[in-house]
C-alpha cells in the first residue's frame, strides 16, 4: 500500500507533461524536415512559432519540479526522478531550438531557384526523431535498456554525419558555385547530429534515475 | 584501556523480557562524525543509542549480549559506569534542566567528578556555554533558574551541561523534536561545530535533519539494522528496498 498517493499522482503528471513537451519537439523536427524537402516555407515558419510552446512547457515543468522539491522534499528514487526531469527539460528545449534553427535555415533557401536536398538529411532527421522519442520513453517507462539502444543509435548518427561531411567537401570541390547551399545543408546536418547528442543526454538521466550513478557517455 | 571516539558493535542482541528488540547488530560508528539513526517508532534505534552509555541497565528484564566497544573499552565488561558516562554524554528528547541555576546545571557534572574550586568551575561553565553558543545570551543570567529559559534555550543548556565533562561521544535522542525551527537550526549548527571535538550519534524522526547534519546514517526496522552507509548514499541511492520504501514514505 502506498502512503504517498498524491505525490505519486504528481510524479505521473510530471512525466505526462514531459511526454507532451517532447511530442511538440518531435512534431517540430518532422515538420522542419518536411518543410526543407518540400520547400514549404509556411510550414517552416510554423515550426519557428512552435518553439515558443516548447519554451512554455520548459518553464511550467521547471516550476512543477521546484514545487515538488519544496513541498515533498523527495529523497532516493523520487529525488532522482525530479532532478532528472529538471535536467531533461533543458535538453528537450535545446532540441526544440535546433528544429527551429533548421526551419530558419530553410527560409534562406527561398531565393534559390532549385536545389536538391541531400538524401542523408531526411535519413538523419528520421533517426533524430526516433532517438528523441525513444529517449523520453526510456525515462518515462524507467527502462535503462531502451536508453542503451538510443546511445548505440548515436554511433549511426555520427557515422551519417561524417559521411555527409565527406559528401559536402566532395560537392564543393566539384562545383564551388554550390558552396553556399552546401554549407547551409552542412549546418542542418550538424543540428541533427546535435539533436542525437541531446537524446543521449536524456538517456544518461534515464540510467541515473535507475542506478543512482550519473555516467557521461 | 582508554575510551576512544569510535563505537564498535559486534553481534549485539537485546531482549526486553521475551521481546527481541535488537537483532544481531553490527555497526562501526566513526570518530568525530555525526551518525544518524532513523526508522519507524519501535524499531530499536533509541534502544541501541541507550546501550552506548548503558542506560538500559536500569530497565527490568533487559538482557544484552554481544560486544560494545568505545575505543578500546568493552563497555559491558567494565564495572565503572561513572567513567563510561563521563566519556559518553546524552541529550534527551525533552529538555530536562535541573531545577537549579544555569550555573549549577553546568557545574553539576564536574562537581560530581570532584571539581570543587570555584575558579575552575567558572572556567568550565564559561567554556561549555561558549561551545553551546549560549555564553552571550546567558552570561548575565548565570544565577537565574534554568527553568525560566525557553524550550530551545533549555535544550541547548542541556547540551552545554553534557559538554561540561568534555565527553568523547554525545548521544542525542530526538533532541529537536519539541523545538521550533529556529531553535532546531541552532542545535543543528551546534552539532556541526561539536563534531570537531566529539562523536555525535543522533536519533531522529526528521529525515531532512538526518540529511542536513549527519555524515553516516543507519536505518533500523523491527530490531534489524537494515542499512548503514554514507548519508548522501542512503538518501540518494539506498541499496536496500526497505530503506528506499521508508525514506520515500512508501513504507507499509
Amino acid at each position: 500500500m502506498t502512503v504517498r498517493k498524491i505525490f505519486d499522482e504528481e510524479l505521473s503528471e510530471l512525466k505526462l507533461q514531459l511526454v507532451k513537451m517532447c511530442r511538440v519537439t518531435e512534431e517540430m523536427m518532422a515538420d522542419s524536415i518536411t518543410a526543407l524537402t518540400q520547400r514549404d516555407y509556411e510550414l517552416a515558419q510554423s515550426v519557428v512559432y512552435l518553439d515558443k510552446k516548447v519554451d512554455e512547457y520548459e518553464m511550467n515543468i521547471e516550476k512543477q519540479c521546484l514545487r515538488l522539491l519544496i513541498k515533498q522534499q523527495p529523497v532516493a528514487r523520487d529525488f532522482r526522478t525530479v532532478s532528472s526531469a529538471l535536467k531533461i527539460i533543458t535538453d528537450v528545449e535545446r532540441i526544440g531550438d535546433q528544429a527551429a534553427d533548421i526551419s530558419a535555415l530553410t527560409s534562406s533557401f527561398k531565393e534559390e531557384k532549385s536545389f536538391d536536398c541531400p538524401d542523408l538529411i531526411p535519413k538523419m532527421g528520421e533517426l533524430a526523431i526516433k532517438m528523441v522519442k525513444e529517449a523520453i520513453n526510456s525515462f518515462v517507462n524507467e527502462n535503462p535498456f531502451a536508453a542503451d539502444d538510443v546511445i548505440k543509435a548515436d554511433d549511426e548518427m555520427d557515422d551519417m554525419f561524417d559521411e555527409f561531411k565527406k559528401q559536402t567537401v566532395e560537392k564543393i570541390k566539384q562545383n564551388s558555385q554550390c558552396a553556399d547551399t552546401a554549407i547551409l545543408f552542412m549546418m542542418i546536418a550538424k543540428y541533427l547530429e546535435r539533436i542525437g547528442d541531446h537524446a543521449v543526454n536524456i538517456c544518461e538521466w534515464t540510467k541515473y534515475n535507475e542506478s543512482g550513478v550519473h555516467v557521461k557517455v | 584501556m582508554e575510551y576512544g571516539q569510535n563505537i564498535s558493535v559486534k553481534q549485539a542482541d537485546l531482549y526486553y523480557g521475551d521481546f527481541h528488540a535488537l537483532k544481531n547488530i553490527n555497526i562501526e560508528i566513526p570518530a568525530k562524525k555525526i551518525t544518524a539513526f532513523i526508522g519507524p517508532s519501535g524499531c530499536g534505534k533509541s534502544t541501541l543509542l541507550k546501550c552506548f552509555n548503558r542506560m538500559n541497565d536500569l530497565v527490568e528484564g533487559c538482557k544484552i549480549t554481544g560486544e560494545f566497544k568505545i575505543g578500546e573499552v568493552d563497555i559491558y565488561k567494565t564495572n565503572d559506569v561513572n567513567a563510561l558516562r563521563k566519556n559518553v554524554g546524552m541529550v534527551f528528547q525533552k529538555p530536562n534542566p535541573f531545577p537549579m541555576s544555569v550555573y549549577d546545571n553546568i557545574a553539576y557534572g564536574p562537581r560530581t567528578f570532584g571539581i570543587k574550586k570555584r575558579a575552575q568551575l567558572d572556567e568550565i561553565v564559561e567554556r561549555s556555554l561558549k561551545q553551546a553558543a549560549m555564553w552571550d545570551e546567558l552570561k548575565d543570567r548565570l544565577n537565574k533558574s534554568a527553568l525560566g529559559l525557553s524550550g530551545g534555550q533549555q535544550q541547548r543548556l542541556c547540551i552545554a551541561r553534557a559538554l561540561s565533562i568534555s565527553p568523547k561521544i554525545i548521544l542525542m535522542d530526538e533532541p529537536t523534536s519539541a523545538l521550533d525551527p529556529i531553535s532546531t537550526g541552532k542545535i543543528e549548527e551546534l552539532c556541526g561545530e561539536l563534531k570537531e571535538q566529539a562523536t555525535i550519534v543522533i536519533v531522529t524522526h526528521n529525515m531532512q535533519q538526518a540529511t542536513r547534519i549527519s555524515d553516516k546514517t543507519g536505518f533500523f526496522l523491527l530490531g534489524d539494522l537494515v542499512e548503514f552507509g554514507d548519508t548522501d548514499q542512503i538518501f540518494t541511492n539506498p541499496k536496500n528496498e526497505k530503506t528506499e520504501n521508508y525514506i520515500t514514505g512508501r513504507f507499509g
